[in-house]
């Protein structure tokens, strides 16, 4: 196979970046994406180019550290799939693509392909957690869990913190990111005490680090490569009513801090 | 050097509660005071950075990746084991113990062993209670499911995602730290070098991934959490990104290495397809479970599997092993399926690979069971493979997946060098010639949560430490050094890639120390990788700048300290002579083709010391010494 790729150039953040154009040929239609540009970059370099910068780990689906719009799409063309999974069989020979970053005023790009996604990191350290001090916890089978309700969690749970939903929502909200938090959190027994300050923290964490509201576009869920629904959006929402009505508690009282 | 195991005395299921006694602790106020360094944020870093800042102590973890979320503990699939009896199938914290040291084939050191599987049941209470989503079963308890080299279902489990959800739970206890401002986070940065001061580990260097600055950070102990070494093969199941930099950079500094040829070859993990293969994908050992793995019978036989009659399958497995069956422990699956397809009766393009084939599973159970049970595994192979495992069977091949050598610990987890500790997969404490499947995530999380916690304060209760500053000349020398290493790799300007040369190093490794070795093999590897090491010195070409995010630089650094692992790797390989576990020297096997130990030579941890460059290292030995076990030939069949 041989593809034009388009690829977003920035060298950091006060770059105002461009795209570049590369031809790359003798592409194999079992590569992964991230394969293909790694031949694109030992060629780059081998002609003492600068490499195209992409974050990348695992290469399994699973750390959430790759992702790129290709063709305007999170991930790419395939449903439920990380870039990493993404293979060439799934172009046509002969494809035109246009690579770029996440973009989002949270996610400032760091160089080409790369964002900082410290926010993510951030609003998880604002609520997304139960309080349960190492040593402290009672025998396992002590709390029982429904089933449906454990593999619901497990739905939520299943988010790999990639970004793909602020990157494909028109106002970039984090709103399915901290949604599957809260859900997964919240539909435990275990995190019922902390789950109206959770939602709260994280909704106001949110809205400190610059993301957009929800608007019910549902472009979110459409991207996310683990297919998490916006039905826990409802369940964020109707939490966080719930939560307000009630007296708000202090940031110093729900982490501990001294 | 003097390798003190610190093992205590006494019954071996008294030692851990009689050590945790009597080891001196830190006093609230005091603890504060302390600052520890957490290098890597996996279960067993991100566990430990979280448990210490809970206790008191001030707290920095640093990661190389962008968030703590996505170290590579997350990749983890089948589960995490625990003796809870919850099955009522006999299971018990000594047979745990007992199949761990047997799996290991004997070379693990008893009284870890034994404190590992007494641990095992608090770790889950610890996760369950942290909100990590186990499998349940319909009355609202924990299911469990079975795994290699055991006969009891112990195996707790979160579908097919288990590491992500135990890593979700230590990244959210540690993020909570963070909030707190009792952990400071460090992402993107790269620990570069050890410093020792007065013979005690004070701090590390770090370069920033993102600016290129390299600094240096001051504290009272330094964790090494940093994971394992596998990517010296090049292809391996680990993440692009795992490296043996920090424990090797602590082993130049005085840190033991230990075992460094135990390298553990996963038997199920997708086949290459190509020169252009970045890395091997696993896919979990769980499946054994209800998989059954078979080639022809015949040599060469290019028939698609359906049209292959039962009667001209070999299910070599279940005929060698009729006790254990598709379920024997990794070295044992991994090694036949290397013979089978040595023999010719490989399926797939090239011959490397063999089926795991489920469709008796899904007659016996029905699809949606198959599917609730591996649903996520059957469709990343689908992705990678475009073919669907519910109608063909699934092809596999071994890759290399774990290393249980690792940096050389006491009883506390800490290393040769006071003051530093290694936990998790960076230790070569528990698992001994070869890891149990669902024992990684159990050891991480020991260690992280329930032991180094405990055992780091025996050592800053006791050690008295000066103030340091990062202006003391041992900050600046090491500092300069990493550097100037730094700028050594820039500067070559040659004509080959970082890649290019670790593609050719791992390739030398797969083939001459990988799942099966020789004298003759391992001498050529060492020559060769002397030379290629070389080579790479005079010609690598990195580019960019040091002062920007350059991930070629990155690599190629790695990549300088695999090259000198490696050569540590065959010389223990070398000196070894006998198998056990995954280590399989071709000179060494029983008639039946099964790794023979030689245990009045070999019982012993082989822990090498550094003697500077160009110079052999030194080895001790730490005998092990068995009490509770009675050491035998491992039998599966």
């Amino acid at each position: 196979m041989r593809l034009t790729l388009h690829v977003w150039r920035q060298s950091g953040p006060s770059d105002p970046g461009r795209f570049m154009r590369y031809d790359v040929t003798d592409v194999s239609p079992d590569m992964s994406f991230l394969e293909m540009l790694d031949v694109l970059n030992q060629q780059l370099l081998s002609r003492q180019e600068s490499p195209i910068a992409f974050d990348h780990d695992c290469r399994e689906g699973i750390c959430g550290a790759c992702g790129m719009v290709i063709n305007g799409r999170p991930h790419g063309p395939r449903h439920a799939t990380t870039t990493c999974q993404l293979h060439m069989r799934m172009f046509p020979d002969g494809a035109e693509l246009w690579l770029e970053p996440w973009r989002a005023q949270a996610f400032p790009v760091v160089k080409d392909l790369v964002v900082d996604r410290s926010a993510f990191d951030r609003l998880i350290a604002a609520g997304g957690f139960i309080t349960a001090r190492t040593g402290s916890a009672p025998e396992a089978n002590n709390t029982l869990v429904p089933k449906r309700d454990a593999d619901l969690a497990m739905d939520a749970a299943a988010c790999i913190g990639c970004g793909a939903c602020v990157a494909a929502c028109p106002n970039a909200s984090a709103m399915l990111f901290v949604a599957a938090k809260v859900s997964h959190l919240g539909l435990l027994p275990q995190g019922q005490p902390e789950r109206g300050a959770r939602v709260v923290h994280m909704v106001d964490q949110m809205d400190a680090e610059g993301f957009g509201a929800c608007t019910n576009h549902g472009e979110c869920m459409a991207a996310c490569p683990k297919e998490i629904s916006i039905d826990f959006i409802a369940r964020l929402n109707r939490d966080y009513l719930k939560a307000t009505l009630a007296p708000k508690p202090s940031v110093k009282e729900f982490t501990g801090a001294a | 050097m003097e390798l003190r195991s610190r093992a205590p005395e006494g019954p071996l299921a008294e030692k851990w509660e009689h050590h945790r006694s009597a080891i001196k602790l830190v006093s609230p106020t005091n603890k504060l005071k302390h600052h520890i360094i957490v290098v890597g944020s996996g279960l067993a870093g991100a566990s430990a950075a979280a448990s210490l800042a809970e206790l008191g102590y001030t707290v920095s973890c640093f990661c190389f990746q962008d968030s703590p979320r996505r170290a590579h503990s997350i990749a983890a699939q089948g589960g995490i084991n625990a003796a809870k009896n919850y099955q009522n199938d006999g299971d018990s914290v000594h047979r745990l113990f007992y199949d761990t040291i047997k799996g290991g084939d004997f070379r693990s050191r008893e009284a870890n062993v034994y404190r590992l599987a007494e641990t095992s049941a608090q770790i889950i209470d610890q996760c369950t209670a942290q909100g990590v989503p186990f499998a349940r079963e319909y009355g609202g308890l924990l299911a469990n499911r079975s795994f290699g080299g055991v006969q009891v279902a112990r195996t707790f489990y979160a579908r097919g995602q288990t590491g992500q959800q135990l890593l979700l739970g230590a990244y959210q206890a540690l993020e909570r730290q963070v909030g707190a401002g009792k952990v400071t986070m460090h992402p993107r940065a790269e620990m570069l070098d050890l410093v020792v001061v007065d013979g005690r580990a004070r701090g590390i260097v770090v370069r920033d991934l993102v600016t290129g600055a390299v600094a240096s950070h001051v504290g009272d102990a330094v964790v090494l959490a940093t994971g394992g070494y596998s990517n010296v093969y090049y292809l391996s199941t680990n993440a692009k990104g795992c490296n043996v930099t920090a424990i090797w950079r602590a082993h130049r500094r005085g840190a033991a290495f230990a075992n460094p040829c135990f390298t553990q070859i996963h038997p199920t993990c997708i086949p290459q397809t190509g020169p252009h293969q970045s890395k091997l994908t696993l896919m979990s050992e769980s499946l054994r479970n209800d998989g059954r793995i078979w080639v022809p019978k015949k040599k060469g036989d290019a028939r698609p599997p359906q049209q292959i009659p039962e009667a001209e399958r070999d299910y070599y497995l279940e005929r060698l092993y009729p006790s254990y069956g598709n379920l024997v422990p990794r070295d044992v699956a991994s090694r036949r399926a290397k013979d089978v397809c040595d023999e010719g009766r490989g399926v797939g393009p090239g011959g490397y690979g063999v089926y795991l084939d489920f469709a008796d599973a899904i007659a016996r159970l029905g699809r949606h069971v198959i599917a609730e049970r591996y649903g996520n595994l059957f469709e990343m192979y689908e992705r990678i493979t475009a073919e669907n495992p519910f109608d063909v069977p699934m092809r596999i091949y071994p890759a290399p997946h774990y290393t249980m050598g690792g940096l050389w610990v006491d009883y506390n987890l800490m290393t040769t060098v006071d003051g530093l500790y290694a936990i998790g997969e960076a230790n070569f404490s528990d698992h001994g010639a070869n890891r149990l499947g669902a024992s990684a995530l159990m050891q991480g999380l020991a260690d992280g949560y329930f032991i180094l916690p405990y055992t780091i304060g025996d050592y800053l209760a006791q050690a008295k430490l000066g103030k340091l500053g990062t202006d003391h000349t041992a900050f600046k020398q090491v500092e300069r050094e990493v550097s100037e290493r730094v700028d050594r790799l820039l500067t070559a300007r040659g004509r080959r890639t970082p890649d290019a040369f670790h593609r050719e190093l791992g390739r030398l490794m797969w083939d001459k120390c990988g799942m099966s070795r020789t004298a003759k093999g391992l001498e050529e590897a060492r020559k060769k990788i002397v030379e290629l090491r070389d080579e790479f010195a005079r010609d690598v070409y990195v580019g960019g700048r040091g002062e920007d995010f350059n991930q070629t630089l990155e690599h190629a650094g790695r990549v300088a300290d695999f090259f000198e692992l490696a050569e540590l790797m065959c010389r223990d390989a070398l000196d070894r002579e006998e198998s056990c576990g995954c280590h399989f020297r071709e000179e060494f096997q029983t008639p039946e083709g099964e790794a023979k130990r030689d245990d009045a030579r070999f019982s012993y941890v082989a822990a090498w010391e550094y003697a500077g460059a160009g110079k052999a290292p030194v080895l001790h030995k730490e005998a092990l010494a068995f009490e509770a076990v009675h050491l035998t030939q491992r039998s599966y069949a």
